[in-house]
């Protein structure tokens, strides 16, 4: 017999709205199932369940907001008798739902008006007309503000800069490309994150976290993927344990989970498992990017518009495709000696792109 | 397909892909990608399903000829003339 409670998907989420239940109760739950949507500042995610059983009770209803670590069901084991006691059901805040969709265009928490029982619609427009004229940031807004202060006030950050010949790995993957369908094409970006991975398993100090005071190095590497958002904002979900995946499979991930990101689908370990970030993969992007760190996460690489520059090699000059990786690592984790291997061997294996099949 | 089914299929996918933008946004001259904030995944996402409608596939070589809604157009046309 176990809880399932509200998960944080994220060091700065307080609190989400469970929006339905996927499962009922008596349903039979594997391992990894997706139970139920939930909608967090970050648009609505999928969770899953880590244990097999059978959902014993449902104890929140939908369209209510919980905070992190609320009961939202009990999952038994298969051979365990239904439970007859009664669970506390968890608090929740009271709102009619004109309030609740007002105080979400306002950007308003419910929380700082709950204090005299069930929210209103009223209430919240008295507030309104006494708050000061300042647009409300949204939920994401205020989520990036929470994680990128903590991370300016907390992290040492150091940055590293090299300029990438970029023109034989796209040679190579024009090739490439010119040999398949339309359908099975791999851009650069996928290209580009397969050589992280190849690189931070050579130079695996900057894949963890730090925490509890000490460097945590992590063996899966699953890269966050910085997407923007057509509606402005940005999230950077998890490609999971892209170590495993070879060139086609991370095109395959990348392509899936950029759909996903956009039309709001994400489940809450691609939320939660991030164990370093890349940005900035975008062709529309800047020559160069210094990442601010996403704590507790040790390291951001940054890639920069691939450019036609003047490149010399020998006595000769000549134009090639540049393209500038950055890389802002922890202090207390890693020195710039360690930032300087990486970007070095990232260097390394774009000269032999073969070897990222 | 005339010339003008073939600009509004391209016109029809662009707004699938992204649902934000208005057809008064999409400038027959300008670049598709930098006007439009289109990155490579939704632009390959837009030639895939263009060539499901039309039956032409634009090799990466030809990304050039096709950066525009007035060049795209006159791509496919030529294509399908041939």
């Amino acid at each position: 017999m176990s809880e399932f409670v509200m998960p944080s998907l994220g060091a700065d989420m307080e609190s989400a709205i469970l929006m339905e239940w996927l499962v009922k109760v008596g349903d039979h739950v594997t391992k990894g199932q997706v139970i139920a949507e939930v909608e967090t500042s970050k648009g609505v995610i999928e969770i899953e369940v880590f244990e097999e059983g059978i959902v014993d009770k449902l104890l929140v209803k939908e369209e209510t907001e919980c905070a992190v670590g609320t009961p939202l069901a009990i999952i038994r084991g298969s051979d365990e008798a239904a439970v007859t006691q009664v669970i506390e059901k968890a608090e929740r805040i009271k709102a009619s739902p004109a309030a609740r969709k007002k105080a979400k265009e306002m950007g308003v928490e419910l929380s700082s008006l709950a204090a005299s029982g069930k929210v209103h619609l009223a209430q919240l427009e008295t507030f309104a007309s006494k708050a000061p004229k300042i647009i409300a940031p949204n939920g994401m807004r205020q989520a990036i503000a929470k994680a990128m202060s903590r991370s300016n006030a907390e992290i040492p950050h150091y940055y590293l800069s090299t300029s990438i010949n970029m023109t034989p790995a796209l040679n190579w993957l024009e090739a490439l490309n010119a040999t398949r369908t339309i359908a099975q094409r791999i851009l650069p970006a996928a290209l580009l994150i397969r050589a992280v991975v190849l690189a931070l398993k050579e130079v695996p100090e900057l894949n963890g976290f730090w925490q509890d005071g000490g460097p945590q190095i992590s063996e899966q590497i699953n890269p966050g993927i910085a997407i923007a958002l057509r509606k402005g904002g940005l999230i950077t979900p998890a490609l999971i344990n892209t170590n495993e995946l070879s060139l086609d499979e991370t095109m395959h991930s990348l392509g899936d989970l950029i759909s996903r990101t956009r039309a709001g689908k994400l489940r809450n370990t691609e939320m939660t498992q991030q164990t370093i970030t890349i940005t900035n993969l975008g062709d529309l992007g800047v020559e160069s990017v210094y990442g601010v760190i996403y704590p507790p996460q040790v390291a951001i690489v940054g890639l920069g518009r691939i450019m036609d520059a003047p490149w010399a090699q020998g006595d000769s000059l000549s134009v090639r495709k540049i393209m500038q990786a950055t890389l802002a690592g922890d202090h207390r984790a890693t020195d710039g000696r360690t930032g300087a291997l990486f970007l070095d061997k990232l260097n390394q294996i774009l000269q032999d792109p073969q070897e990222l099949l | 397909m005339t010339q003008e089914q073939i600009r509004q299929a391209i016109i029809d996918q662009i707004l699938e892909i992204a649902p934000d933008i208005e057809q008064g946004d999409i400038i027959p001259d300008k670049n598709i990608q930098r006007s439009l904030e289109i990155d490579s995944f939704d632009f390959l996402k837009i030639l895939t399903a263009l060539n499901e409608i039309i039956g032409v596939e634009v090799p990466e070589k030809d990304y050039a000829k096709v950066d525009t809604l007035e060049h795209m157009t006159e791509y496919f046309r030529e294509k399908l003339l041939k």
